[in-house]
């Protein structure tokens, strides 16, 4: 039954992925890009952590942290180079 | 290390104090420090001459590489002997030559006597060794110095020309005699020639016999001048004229006869052999004295005779062959070939010796060699005349002088030649006897030449440089001597007979000596009616007519046009060579990296597919698959969309962007193959590159961002499929010819029990494998700091700041 319900959710999310990639590719601004994308790295979570249900483990929760931290950090790194245009800024004095 | 060793590397090792001896005493020409070595080294080698009068050898090892069979074996024999004695006879006098020749002031004499010392322990070592790796290296030492004599005065073109000429003829030669003596130790099994002679009948019937031959006769012919690769010789006359007396006439230019005398025990049975030595050494004969009348530089006709000259005694080395097929005969009437070919080596040693310093000695005082230039030289220098004439009269082979008595020799083994029934002689015998009357008569003209056109005629003082006057006592004292030599040689050529001939004629026939055939030399001037008189009155006949009437037929030499000279088809083969390989380089080394990667590629798939068919390597196996999953395939599908995206897409972002999917898709696979390290990391990396890629696009100019599509070319897609193919086919077939278990069953079963860990990756990473993972932080600190340096080093544009 849990399988069962887990495979729907699987193709649930999977379908939601299309739907933002369609948006990464056709998106008519980068703002519109760089959202889904964010949105494509929270879908990842959703996947690993229903394939760790899947197969039974705890081994992934570590790839879960880690996804939504790259998530993060590339969202704000974009919108910070669509800002400023420069992601590191330099150091003034040097 | 004997006596005897010491002596074969003592010039080596004088050749190291002499530049000190030169710093030293400015005051004294360093000729006079050299000079006592080849003096003492000829009286040590004269005491050897009542052992190999009796026939006894002298042999001391000396181990240098015992387990490879090359040992430092000194060997003196008569022909060794009296090898070294000429070399170190005629060195003395071509030091004590040099010593007035070689002005104290104007040349670098340190130099020059390093290379004559490292020239002369060479010939010494080529001629007493009996080991054949130990005979070549002093071979290529004999190359080696004699290129940088010739190249003495290395700012002329000429002299650098010559020598890179004599250089690149003698050491291929070289090269091909070692491959010939590797032969020879692959079918006897040693490289020490005493032992080689022996088993000599049994290496006839080996296959590698003629190739053996055939490169040891390259090495020969090569050193020794002979027909076609006598082209070097001529051109070696830049060298200073003590180097040409004592190189190009009586020492190196002979080491290929000494190699042919040496191994004749060997390979003298062979029809191959008598055919080759003596039939090249005939053509030599009549080709150098032919080009010889045509030369105008003295040096010129000095050099085209001593090919002629070497010619000879060669071919009588290779007729001399001819006794061991006539053993049954009680007097062996074909031996006299052999005696004739070491008679006349002394003779032309000493007869061309002089002939070089008397030309060195008119050079030295008139400035010119250019016999157009010379002429009415006789009552300005009566001495050299008077030498000049003795070695000339001796070389065209007339009496009383030794060259009559080898001349006349030849002609006997030549003519002796006609009664042979072996090896078709019978048939094509004739030319050998034709070509060496022949030979003789141009010999004769070119004697006279040499004499005549210096010494008398009408004087032009206008044309040369000096006023003429005789050459100071020193320099004549040695050819002096080599010319008087000349005479006694004439009227007592038998003091030379039993103590150096004989046992040098033993050395070349040993098998015959067994046999009971002693040397008998017995060399007169008178032996009747011969056919052998009337030839050398025909000689003496046609020259002085023919010597007559030369300005009539002298443009027989322009016959032959310059394209057709064996000269400029060296010339042009080195410069076509050199295009050549030009062309094929750059033909191939486009400068392109897509070029090379097509060639790296084509390559992998060409070699892969050969190897997997040749051994039939390709296997299919079922039976090991796993059950694929809905999932498997969902990713195998986003990975293979995302890549081909990467293919086709129109802007690079675009690709960049696919091949960050293409990443995560992998990390999902190792997800869900259940490999959470792996897909950690491979998550945190993708994100960094795909970083770094963003920022190279970023970075690039905005021409070059324009949004084009790759373009298709057939031939990379072929390749880029048959790489596909090919590795997909060595994993296919890898997988399914599994030779033995894996070992990851120690693994499981020790990582927590031995290694006190939970982590199987991470245990083998840093603790059964740890040696890799430090390697790896290794390979990663490098990347870093090389990144860091390349931003931060910038060298060429400091100067902008």
């Amino acid at each position: 039954m849990l399988y069962t319900i887990l495979q729907i959710t699987l193709l649930c999310v999977s379908l939601s992925m299309l739907g933002l990639i369609y948006r990464v590719i056709k998106g008519p601004t980068t703002p519109d890009r760089v959202v889904a994308l964010d949105a494509i790295g929270i879908n990842l979570i959703a996947i690993v952590a229903l394939v760790s249900m899947v197969l039974d483990t705890f081994a992934f929760l570590e790839v879960i942290l880690l996804l939504g931290i790259l998530a993060f950090l590339g969202t704000v790194a974009f919108s910070k180079f669509l800002e400023k245009g420069e992601i590191i800024e330099r150091d003034r004095d040097h | 290390m004997t006596l005897l060793h010491w002596a074969i590397v003592s010039p080596f090792l004088f050749a190291i104090l002499i530049p000190f001896l030169y710093k030293a005493f400015r005051n004294v020409h360093t000729g006079w420090f050299v000079l006592l070595l080849p003096v003492a080294l000829f009286t040590y080698f004269f005491q050897f001459i009542p052992i190999t009068r009796n026939g006894d050898t002298v042999k001391e090892t000396l181990e240098w590489m015992p387990s490879f069979g090359i040992n430092f074996i000194a060997y003196v024999d008569g022909l060794g002997l009296l090898f070294a004695m000429l070399i170190t006879g005629i060195g003395s006098l071509v030091v004590l030559y040099s010593i007035y020749y070689l002005d104290k002031k104007k040349e670098q004499l340190h130099n020059f006597y390093v290379y004559l010392m490292m020239f002369m322990g060479a010939m010494l070592g080529v001629v007493l060794s009996d080991n054949l790796i130990v005979l070549y290296m002093f071979w290529e030492f004999t190359s080696i110095s004699s290129f940088l004599l010739i190249g003495y005065w290395y700012h002329r073109e000429r002299s650098r020309y010559g020598a890179q000429k004599s250089m690149l003829i003698t050491v291929f030669g070289g090269l091909s005699m070692l491959g010939g003596f590797l032969l020879l130790y692959l079918m006897g099994g040693t490289f020490s020639i005493r032992e080689l002679v022996v088993q000599a009948d049994q290496l006839m019937t080996q296959a590698l016999f003629l190739p053996a031959l055939l490169l040891v006769l390259l090495g020969a012919f090569t050193k020794s001048a002979q027909f076609p690769f006598h082209i070097w010789l001529p051109d070696a006359m830049e060298a200073p004229t003590p180097v040409s007396a004592y190189l190009h006439s009586a020492t190196m230019v002979k080491a290929g006869i000494y190699l042919v005398a040496r191994l004749s025990p060997v390979f003298a049975e062979s029809s191959v052999w008598l055919w080759l030595v003596g039939g090249v050494g005939i053509f030599t004969l009549f080709w150098g004295s032919f080009n010889a009348v045509k030369q105008t530089d003295l040096k010129g006709i000095l050099a085209f005779s001593t090919v002629s000259q070497l010619g000879l005694i060669m071919s009588l080395l290779g007729v001399g062959a001819a006794a061991l097929h006539y053993t049954q005969l009680d007097e062996n009437i074909y031996m006299v070939a052999t005696l004739a070919a070491v008679f006349h080596l002394i003779n032309h040693a000493t007869f061309k010796g002089s002939l070089f310093m008397v030309v060195g000695i008119i050079d030295h005082e008139t400035g010119t060699r250019d016999i157009r230039k010379l002429g009415g030289l006789m009552n300005f220098m009566p001495i050299t005349f008077t030498i000049a004439i003795i070695g000339a009269f001796s070389m065209a082979g007339l009496p009383p002088f030794n060259g009559f008595l080898s001349k006349e020799m030849f002609f006997t083994g030549m003519v002796r030649v006609l009664e042979m029934d072996i090896f078709n002689l019978d048939t094509f015998g004739m030319i050998f006897p034709l070509l060496a009357w022949v030979g003789s008569v141009f010999t004769f003209i070119y004697s006279m030449l040499l004499v005549f056109k210096t010494f008398t005629g009408k004087h032009q003082p206008e044309k040369l440089e000096k006023k003429p006057h005789e050459a100071p006592l020193g320099m004549l004292i040695s050819p002096i001597i080599l010319a008087s030599l000349v005479v006694i040689f004439g009227f007592f050529p038998n003091i030379l007979s039993e103590r150096i001939i004989e046992p040098a004629v033993a050395a070349i026939t040993p098998s015959l000596i067994q046999e009971g055939h002693a040397v008998e030399t017995h060399i007169s001037f008178w032996h009747g009616f011969t056919p052998e008189l009337f030839m050398t009155f025909g000689v003496i006949l046609f020259g002085v007519l023919l010597y007559l009437l030369l300005p009539s037929w002298k443009k027989v030499y322009t016959w032959i046009p310059e394209r057709f000279t064996l000269n400029s088809f060296y010339d042009g083969g080195l410069i076509r060579s050199e295009r050549g390989a030009k062309n094929f380089t750059s033909g191939y080394m486009t400068g392109f990296i897509r070029t090379y990667l097509v060639y790296i590629f084509s390559f992998l798939i060409a070699i892969s597919l050969f190897a997997m068919w040749f051994k039939g390597a390709f296997a299919i196996e079922t039976k090991d698959l796993s059950p694929v999953g809905v999932y498997e395939i969902a990713i195998a599908l986003l990975l293979v969309i995302s890549s081909v995206t990467i293919l086709f897409a129109k802007s690079r972002l675009t690709s960049i962007i696919s091949l960050g999917a293409a990443g995560y898709t992998v990390s999902l696979f190792f997800v869900l193959f259940r490999a959470p390290d792996l897909a950690l990391t491979q998550l945190v990396i993708e994100t960094v590159s795909v970083a770094l890629f963003l920022l190279c696009f970023y970075h690039l100019p905005q021409l070059s961002r324009h949004e084009e599509r790759m373009r298709f070319k057939l031939g990379n897609a072929l390749i880029s499929i048959g790489v596909g193919l090919v590795v997909a086919l060595f994993a296919i077939s890898s997988y399914s010819s599994k030779l033995f278990e894996s070992i990851s069953k120690y693994y499981i079963e020790n990582t927590h029990d031995k290694a006190g860990g939970e982590n199987m990756v991470n245990v083998i990473l840093v603790d059964f494998r740890g040696f890799d993972t430090m390697f790896e932080i290794c390979v990663l600190a490098i990347a870093a700091l090389g990144i860091f340096s390349m931003i931060k080093l910038r060298l060429t544009r400091r100067d902008e700041g």
